[in-house]
């Protein structure tokens, strides 16, 4: 597989500060690779340097030390902006455009003419659920129709990279299944979708291969499959009846207890203890077994353990 | 290069700035000062013409540095400001084309207002020499409907392009619109005085070290004052030949440079 992106030793530093200027290091020496197709996660608290990161591929900031190719091709090449689209986190546009009129102009400077640029910004209204509200001036839309024309305009070209700074942002739960359903789409298209979030649930369902940032370094990159499967959290068991001298025969013990109803307990087990001798005890002390389920390593679990 | 993306970006700027509430506030206001010019006009015996179209061109002025100031400095420090800019310049646009295309959707955007105005009051002289006798035609100083008025329209469209230069300029490296509004403005008061300003030291008693800073500050602002042919024309004094051309090539040469300052600059700019 073709690298799309590729970072090496990417650096940014900001100054802070009106009176006192103080350098403040946004994104400390990220080498990074994302591969053509599929979704590539770039995950991170907020202030982690996701969006420092995307902005050093599209050319909107340059970076301190270190270099990045997009396409093959510099950041700032238009060769590259022509094969890429970018949302931009909290899009905003132009108040007195209306959504198709804007499309239209997006599509004129990605170098369509007249009825083509009709046609794609028509296409564009459609895919993302406004072709109704084509004619309202933007300044009249919600914030989740904005991102919506947000998502529009960086497909307009169809490029082969689509770069999307927190897509979910400001969007209700319908939005968001309607984007996850448009991310997917554009993978099973054979475009390459690198996007950024802090909401681990979407990146799990969306992502391919994930990067973890955390203030400013990548702490964690690889498949998902991969980053999850480093082991197993051990395993849980539920039970009922369960007497409350057992219970307290735990205190001492590495097992984490949580009491879900009156005499019904679920028992976080470590991954290095076997759950029979467990289960055993469980029984002769009179509880009876609802359930054992092995607990995978989530994505939660490796961000939490990354970025801590 | 590309003038196709360039008209892109100029034919947007026109779209969305003749439909800014701001534009309308200001021709409403232009309108009532042209109107007012004609109710002065009928309580002055003789010099109704005359004062017709003394306000009317002063109100057009007006009325083009308010568009130029509070739309145009909005084109490119706003959209800074408002994070609009990102999405644009992911686009295969060259930052130089932006400026540019920027630049002209707003001198086309004043100056079709700006003639649309002249339009309106040379409406307004046509009536009033329509319906005027002729003993009182006669003593006008010069003819009510003059073509000599497109010159001084001509004028305040090269001075407002000057001033776009400038307020474009100013908002590539201020982040915030208010300040560039307020630089814009402050520029703008400093250019009209230029004329003193150049001479200052003959108008007024201080050491030669700080009359030679003035006076070089005031070769280097635009020299707004040097676009006023109002008075000449109302009152049908001659305009010296070759006044014109000089004082537009001198519009087209400090708008350019201007326009290259800001290319340079918005070039090398981030945005957080």
């Amino acid at each position: 597989m073709a690298t799309v992106v590729h970072t090496d030793g990417l650096t940014k530093d900001f100054t802070t500060g009106f009176w006192r200027p103080r350098p403040h290091r946004g994104l400390d020496g990220v080498s990074l690779e994302v591969s053509s197709g599929g979704v590539f996660g770039l995950l991170g608290p907020n202030g982690a340097g996701k969006s420092t990161t995307l902005k050093l591929l599209l050319n909107l900031l340059r970076p301190t030390s270190g270099r990045a190719e997009v396409l093959g091709l510099p950041p700032g090449d238009l060769r590259a902006r022509r094969r890429l689209g970018y949302l931009p986190e909290n899009p905003t546009f132009y108040d007195y455009l209306t959504a198709e009129e804007l499309l239209r102009y997006f599509a004129g400077l990605c170098g369509f003419t007249g009825a083509e640029c009709r046609a794609r910004a028509t296409r564009m209204l459609d895919l993302v659920g406004i072709e109704a509200d084509r004619r309202r001036l933007m300044r009249q839309f919600s914030k989740g129709m904005v991102q919506r024309v947000g998502i529009a305009q960086a497909l307009i070209h169809d490029p082969e990279l689509v770069v999307l700074d927190e897509p979910m942002s400001g969007l209700d739960p319908v939005g968001r299944r309607d984007v996850r359903e448009l991310i997917l789409r554009l993978r099973n298209e054979g475009r390459t979708v690198l996007f950024s979030s802090h909401i681990l649930s979407d990146a799990e369902v969306l992502c391919s291969r994930v990067g973890i940032l955390a203030k400013g370094k990548l702490v964690a990159a690889g498949p998902l499959a991969e980053l999850t499967a480093s082991g197993s959290r051990g395993c849980e068991v539920v039970a009922t009846g369960v007497p409350s001298a057992f219970v307290a025969r735990l205190a001492h013990r590495e097992v984490k207890v949580v009491e879900i109803a009156d005499g019904r307990y679920a028992f976080e087990l470590p991954a290095d203890s076997a759950p029979e001798p467990f289960v055993a005890e469980l029984a002769a002390s009179g509880g009876t077994l609802v359930s054992v389920t092995p607990l995978r390593t989530t994505l939660e679990d490796v961000f939490l353990e990354r970025v801590r | 290069m590309s003038a196709r993306r360039i008209g892109l970006v100029a034919w947007h700027v026109f779209k969305e700035s003749v439909r800014d509430r701001v534009l309308y506030g200001i021709g409403a206001f232009a309108l009532l000062l042209v109107a007012g010019a004609i109710a002065v006009g009928q309580i002055t015996a003789g010099q109704d013409v005359k004062i017709v179209k003394d306000l009317g061109l002063a109100t057009i002025e007006l009325a083009g540095m308010l568009m130029t100031i509070f739309v145009g400095v909005g084109l490119v420090s706003r959209e800074i400001e408002r994070k609009s800019i990102f999405a644009l310049l992911a686009k295969p646009l060259p930052r130089w084309e932006f400026i540019v295309g920027k630049y002209c959707g707003l001198v086309l955007t004043v100056a079709v207002n700006v003639w649309v105005m002249a339009l309106a009051l040379w409406l307004v002289l046509a009536w009033m020499a329509w319906t005027s006798p002729e003993n009182v035609r006669m003593s006008w100083e010069a003819p009510a409907v003059d073509p000599r008025l497109a010159l001084v329209v001509l004028m305040i469209t090269a001075e407002m392009a000057v001033l776009v230069a400038v307020a474009l300029f100013l908002s590539t490296f201020s982040s915030s619109a208010l300040v560039s509004v307020g630089l814009t403005v402050g520029i703008l008061i400093a250019g009209l005085l230029s004329s003193d300003l150049r001479h200052f030291g003959d108008i007024v008693v201080v050491p030669q070290p700080v009359a030679g800073l003035v006076s070089t500050i005031g070769w280097i602002l635009p020299a707004f004052s040097a676009f006023d042919l109002k008075g000449q024309v109302v009152h049908g004094f001659p305009v010296a030949p070759g006044f014109v051309l000089h004082t537009l090539l001198y519009a087209v040469l400090y708008a350019a440079a201007l326009l290259g300052a800001s290319i340079a600059i918005f070039e090398r700019r981030e945005f957080k």
